[in-house]
């Protein structure tokens, strides 16, 4: 097992280069440059800029400078602000996303496999239906029109709750909520599906040949087994959440790391671009590495195999 | 000797969006303390509904027991509360099913699978539980067994978990274990195996045993008495010497018929023609009569009652009428020779 984690820790830094690398270039060919106003700066003044960040070399050489101090943890200088680096925006940036983040994944999660394990134990009855219908909304409809929708409603006309902003608990509620009803939907339809098959296998028929009762069967039989799928789709919803911060920030005025990096892009601001974008990645990577562990852990077959390899 | 199970007159329907199944219609047995008893037939004949039903394991919503009684001991099991099953289920009947590469949780160590059923039934803590555990894979012959209960099911072959399904099964030491087909899908050599197992187990603990299969062979292995089923019927019931070297019922003669013979010139294989009956709209008179070569019109009309033929063996057939014609079983229905 530590074997096989070294090994996918190793393969992680890979991929991080990798991207670390593509991205570098491809931000190279965004046009404009990151000064305001250039018009009004002199041709002196903007040698003198791109002198200081470094701008003036060949990009190979800022390519390899760049990766120098990236391996030292250094990711730069912002260009918004004097004297500001990336890693404190990142660090001041990480706070609000991150809570959002964990709060619509925890919610989602937990009020799905409670929508599902019900629709699959009162299969074809009004609940299932119910959550089904639930669970195509939450699917179809994306995040930001259920923002915009409980602005209004909840946050406007009701006002039970802050429209925008981010000063204390009450001001999470919408936005995670927003960010959630996709994980909902997802979680809800997976559980639902696995569960109404688990239900029907032998080894649920055996434990209740025993004289388990029916709902110690379903708790450790059945739930356990049924999240192994939903153990693997928490990696790709966890990616989906981090896309969907992005954009839920920006509607909330929520001063996290995804309203920053948006930014950067519109102002070509590069140190940000980067440290955003690798940041993000190594996020993803790590989550997936996680399920990859947790789900060696729930499913045995897969730990014997992985420990093999 | 002592009846331990009586079902009478037991009707299990399973309603579909076709309409209603009638998958067992009227079925009567008893088991006694320590016998066997084979229940034969084809696929769809009825035999595993009937044991579900015995364990009140039919699936919730669409099968019920629509008549009938299952006495067990006394007590009407067609009547028992969910919470009255619990407590029989495992303790007094256990069940064997027919694949143990799926019967077994494949998340779950083997250990604690068996465990289960002990610490619910017999109150015993957790190294009681183990240790009965140990003792009940090394009684089922399953080598290394303190290694062994720590394991997880995919690493156990076919052979193997069918013995830890049957270490389940005996857990608590129950009065009688229903095998549903359990070498149906097992390896010919590991067959043998598993039925040897099963017959010295019964040896050891006394525990009737209903064995529901469509494999004559293991019939001829394992059972004292067999039951033939037909359309949810049983048709014939006698020892297992009346079914193979007596059977009155042109069904059985058609089962031992499809028999393969190793000592048999013929290189054909024979099968009885037709289909089963649609258990939607079951026949008025005899279930096999459409596939009878003796059926006449009595037949088709009429269900027979069953006939005495002798204190142990009965039989359904109006051939077994003095009015009808006498039928010979066909050759190859008989079984080495008559005895």
């Amino acid at each position: 097992m530590l074997r096989y984690i070294a090994k996918r820790v190793f393969s992680m830094f890979l991929t991080l280069l990798i991207i670390a690398t593509i991205t570098f270039f491809l931000m190279k060919l965004l046009p404009g440059s990151p000064f305001n106003n250039q018009e009004k700066l002199t041709e002196s003044q903007r040698f003198a800029l791109n002198e200081k960040y470094g701008l003036n070399d060949p990009v190979p050489v800022q390519y390899i400078n760049y990766l120098g101090k990236l391996a030292q943890g250094d990711l730069g200088y912002t260009f918004q602000y004097d004297g500001r680096t990336v890693n404190s925006m990142i660090s001041n940036g990480i706070g609000p996303s991150a809570t959002i983040g964990a709060e619509a994944i925890l919610f989602g999660t937990l009020i799905g496999l409670i929508l599902g394990i019900a629709a699959a134990l009162k299969h074809n009855s009004v609940i299932d239906y119910g959550a089904m219908v639930v669970a195509v909304f939450g699917i179809a409809i994306p995040s930001f029109v259920f923002a915009g929708l409980l602005q209004y409603y909840v946050g406007v006309k009701l006002g039970w709750l802050p429209v925008a902003f981010w000063n204390g608990p009450e001001y999470h509620i919408l936005p995670a909520f927003s960010l959630s009803v996709g994980v909902i939907a997802t979680v809800a339809r997976f559980m639902r599906t696995e569960m109404l098959e688990i239900l029907g296998t032998d080894y649920i028929l055996m434990a209740r040949s025993k004289g388990i009762s029916k709902n110690a069967v379903i708790l450790k039989h059945c739930v356990r087994n049924s999240m192994i799928p939903i153990i693997t789709i928490l990696g790709p919803l966890s990616i989906g959440l981090i896309t969907g911060t992005l954009v839920i920030e920006n509607i909330f005025a929520i001063p996290g790391l995804g309203e920053q990096f948006v930014k950067s892009i519109n102002l070509n601001d590069y140190p940000v671009i980067m440290g955003t974008t690798l940041f993000y990645s190594f996020l993803l990577i790590t989550i997936i590495l996680v399920v990859d562990i947790l789900y060696g852990i729930i499913d045995p077959r897969i730990r014997v195999a992985g420990g093999k390899s | 000797m002592d009846k331990l199970l009586e079902l009478e007159n037991l009707h299990v329907s399973f309603q579909t969006y076709g309409g209603e199944v009638k998958a067992v219609r009227g079925v009567s047995f008893t088991l006694e303390k320590g016998e066997s008893l084979a229940i034969v037939g084809e696929s769809g004949s009825g035999k595993s509904v009937t044991s579900k039903a015995v364990m009140r394991l039919l699936p919730n919503k669409i099968g019920s027991i629509k008549e009938g009684s299952i006495r067990f001991e006394g007590k009407d099991l067609a009547k028992a509360t969910e919470r009255e099953m619990e407590k029989i289920r495992g303790s007094e009947i256990s069940m064997i099913f027919q694949d143990p590469m799926t019967s077994l949780n494949p998340t779950m160590t083997i250990g604690k699978q068996i465990m289960e059923g002990l610490r619910k039934h017999q109150n015993m803590n957790k190294s009681e539980a183990k240790e009965r555990s140990i003792n009940l894979l090394k009684l089922v012959g399953i080598p290394n067994p303190e290694l062994r209960v720590d394991e997880y099911p995919h690493q156990f072959s076919g052979g193997m978990r069918q013995r830890v399904v049957i270490a389940i099964a005996l857990a608590c030491n129950p009065k009688v274990l229903i095998a549903d087909e359990p070498t149906t899908a097992l390896d010919v050599t590991i067959q043998a195996q598993i039925l040897d197992l099963m017959r010295d187990l019964q040896d050891k603990t006394g525990t009737a045993i209903i064995l529901i299969t469509h494999d004559l062979g293991v019939v001829a292995n394992l059972a004292q008495r067999v039951a033939v089923m037909y359309g949810g019927m049983i048709v014939e019931t006698g020892t297992a010497d009346e079914i193979f070297y007596k059977p009155k019922h042109p069904y059985t003669w058609g089962l031992l018929a499809s028999m393969p013979k190793i000592n048999s010139d013929s290189k054909e294989l024979l099968a009885i023609p037709g289909t089963p009956p649609d258990l939607m709209n079951p026949p008025k008179g005899c279930p096999f009569a459409a596939r009878c070569p003796h059926a006449m019109e009595v037949c088709i009309d009429h269900m027979p009652d069953a006939t005495d033929v002798s204190s142990t063996h009965k039989a359904a057939c109006w051939l077994l009428d003095e009015r009808a014609p006498k039928v010979e079983p066909p050759e190859a229905a008989v079984v080495g020779g008559a005895r």
